[in-house]
């Protein structure tokens, strides 16, 4: 079933159920494509600047 | 290949990145322009014939997409972006072995067909899935993957040029250079193979109406319904506009300000295609994720009825205010990104999440013919007005009427847009029993 996140009613300490998504997952995941996106935008903005400059 | 089901509990804001992995690759197919000088001075070659491979992998994205569409669905997203990497990193492995053995039919063989159908394949690969997750919010998922394929070139520009800067611009530095990307490529998509998952048909979303509620209709069932000719009509003028700025945005913005007081540079008007892709990738998440709040009619009506508006602006007053040609042309250049990111959430709401991917592959036929028809247009109406001794803003006058014209056809489409007929809707046993063959054993 679609999820936004872990069930807010488990306590800290208990396991995560069987085939839950942990946190850092979910964030490694993002990372993964946000970085070279990143720096791909880091890239356009120095060229689109040579609009004002240039 | 069954399709991967998600466990219990599987978030589904794993989907977007995995989508993301895929169509920030394939997107580099837009930066091929950094290997044309170095390819043409390597192998000898001239302008035409370094176009070729890419030319050829863009007619093979919109081949594959079309007539592929229908595998992806049955076989689902894992299938289609393992497809997806292994095409378009042999592409580059093949291209590789081309340059280093100064055989270029290996690259065109290569880059072009093996990697085109990649492309074609990966493009579509997540969009179903994508909408199947998020049916509280098509246009937002679909805008973020599709943003992505605008974002691969932004990634692949910069980091190609940098690659043949150290390896070198010849066929050795070359082979190299398409070597690296080939593997690092493979290694960046397999993110979307290992994380992509399918939500369990019996247990729709937690948010949002069920999917399986509305209208739903098949691939050979929807390519007879005016609705699709309609959309194909819609996406083929947005196209087609966005490209009439593009495909001469350098020249252009030089041409309208040659004769005044503040010309534009050449490093200036690179910075103007810089902030158009920009624009473009924002369009694509921007107006895509609005789409989900105001209606998909309504952001049609937006980019059709406002586009032909900032073409007028620029036609009529371009060029007494360069602030005013810039802001209009990355209007429309956001519109262009969001015509393309918004239509697979469009084909949803009128055919269901059946088979919108392989729906959505077929519609994509719009773009290959926008492809050729909007360059075909600006380039050869500038060559004739130029031969006849015209000049800056003269230039493009004619082009700007034509975009003008096709976007009300566009907007004319859009508005004939209607809920499909009963006759063409998928019959609940046909959908449960292919929903049911799609289950793991």
């Amino acid at each position: 079933m679609p999820s936004d996140s872990s069930p807010p009613s488990l306590p800290r300490s208990r396991p995560r159920p069987t085939g839950g998504t942990p946190a850092g997952l979910i964030v490694l995941a993002w990372l993964w494509v946000a970085a070279p996106l990143a720096y791909g935008v880091y890239e356009l903005v120095q060229k689109a600047r040579q609009l004002f400059t240039g | 290949m069954s399709p991967p089901l998600a466990p219990p509990g599987w978030s589904r804001w794993l989907v977007p990145p995995a989508a993301l992995s895929v169509h920030l690759a394939i997107g580099q197919a837009y930066a091929w322009s950094v290997f044309k000088p170095p390819l043409e001075s390597a192998l000898h070659l001239d302008g035409t014939q370094s176009a070729l491979p890419f030319q050829l992998a863009i007619v093979m994205l919109g081949l594959s997409a079309a007539f592929g569409g229908t595998l992806v669905e049955r076989n689902g997203p894992r299938w289609a972006m393992t497809v997806a990497l292994v095409c378009f990193s042999s592409g580059f492995l093949i291209s590789a072995l081309g340059a280093q053995t100064k055989q270029y039919w290996l690259i065109v063989l290569g880059y072009g067909f093996v990697g085109g159908i990649g492309l074609g394949i990966g493009y579509i690969s997540p969009v179903s899935t994508l909408i199947k997750w998020f049916p509280d919010r098509p246009g937002m998922a679909t805008g973020i993957a599709i943003m992505g394929f605008g974002g691969g070139a932004l990634i692949a520009s910069p980091w190609s040029a940098q690659m043949l800067a150290s390896f070198g611009s010849d066929h050795s530095g070359i082979a190299l250079a398409f070597l690296v990307h080939g593997l690092t490529y493979a290694v960046f998509m397999t993110l979307g193979v290992l994380l992509v998952r399918v939500p369990r048909p019996q247990e729709p979303a937690e948010t949002g109406p069920s999917a399986a509620d509305g209208v739903q209709v098949s691939a050979r069932s929807a390519v007879r319904t005016p609705q699709f000719w309609c959309l194909w009509v819609v996406l083929c003028a947005n196209v087609t506009a966005g490209i009439g700025i593009l495909e001469k945005a350098a020249p252009m913005i030089t041409d309208f300000f040659a004769d005044s007081s503040t010309p534009v540079s050449a490093s200036a008007a690179a910075g103007f295609v810089a902030l158009l892709s920009a624009a473009n990738m924002a369009g694509r998440i921007g107006w895509s994720s609005a789409s989900d709040r105001i209606g998909r009619k309504n952001i049609y009506r937006l980019y059709l009825g406002v586009g032909a508006l900032m073409y007028l602006l620029i036609a009529l007053f371009g060029d007494s205010a360069k602030p005013l040609f810039v802001l209009c042309a990355l209007v429309i250049l956001s519109f262009y990104g969001g015509g393309f990111a918004t239509v697979p959430a469009y084909l949803k709401d009128l055919f269901g999440t059946y088979q919108v991917g392989a729906i959505h592959g077929r519609l994509l036929t719009a773009w290959s013919t926008a492809g050729v028809l909007g360059p075909l247009i600006v380039n050869w109406i500038a060559d004739r007005q130029e031969a006849a001794g015209k000049h800056g803003p003269a230039l493009y006058g004619l082009s700007f009427a034509i975009m003008i014209g096709l976007l009300v056809v566009g907007f004319a489409a859009n508005e004939l847009v209607r809920p499909v007929h009963a006759r063409h809707h998928v019959s609940a046993p046909r959908e449960a029993a292919d929903a049911q063959r799609q289950q793991p054993a």
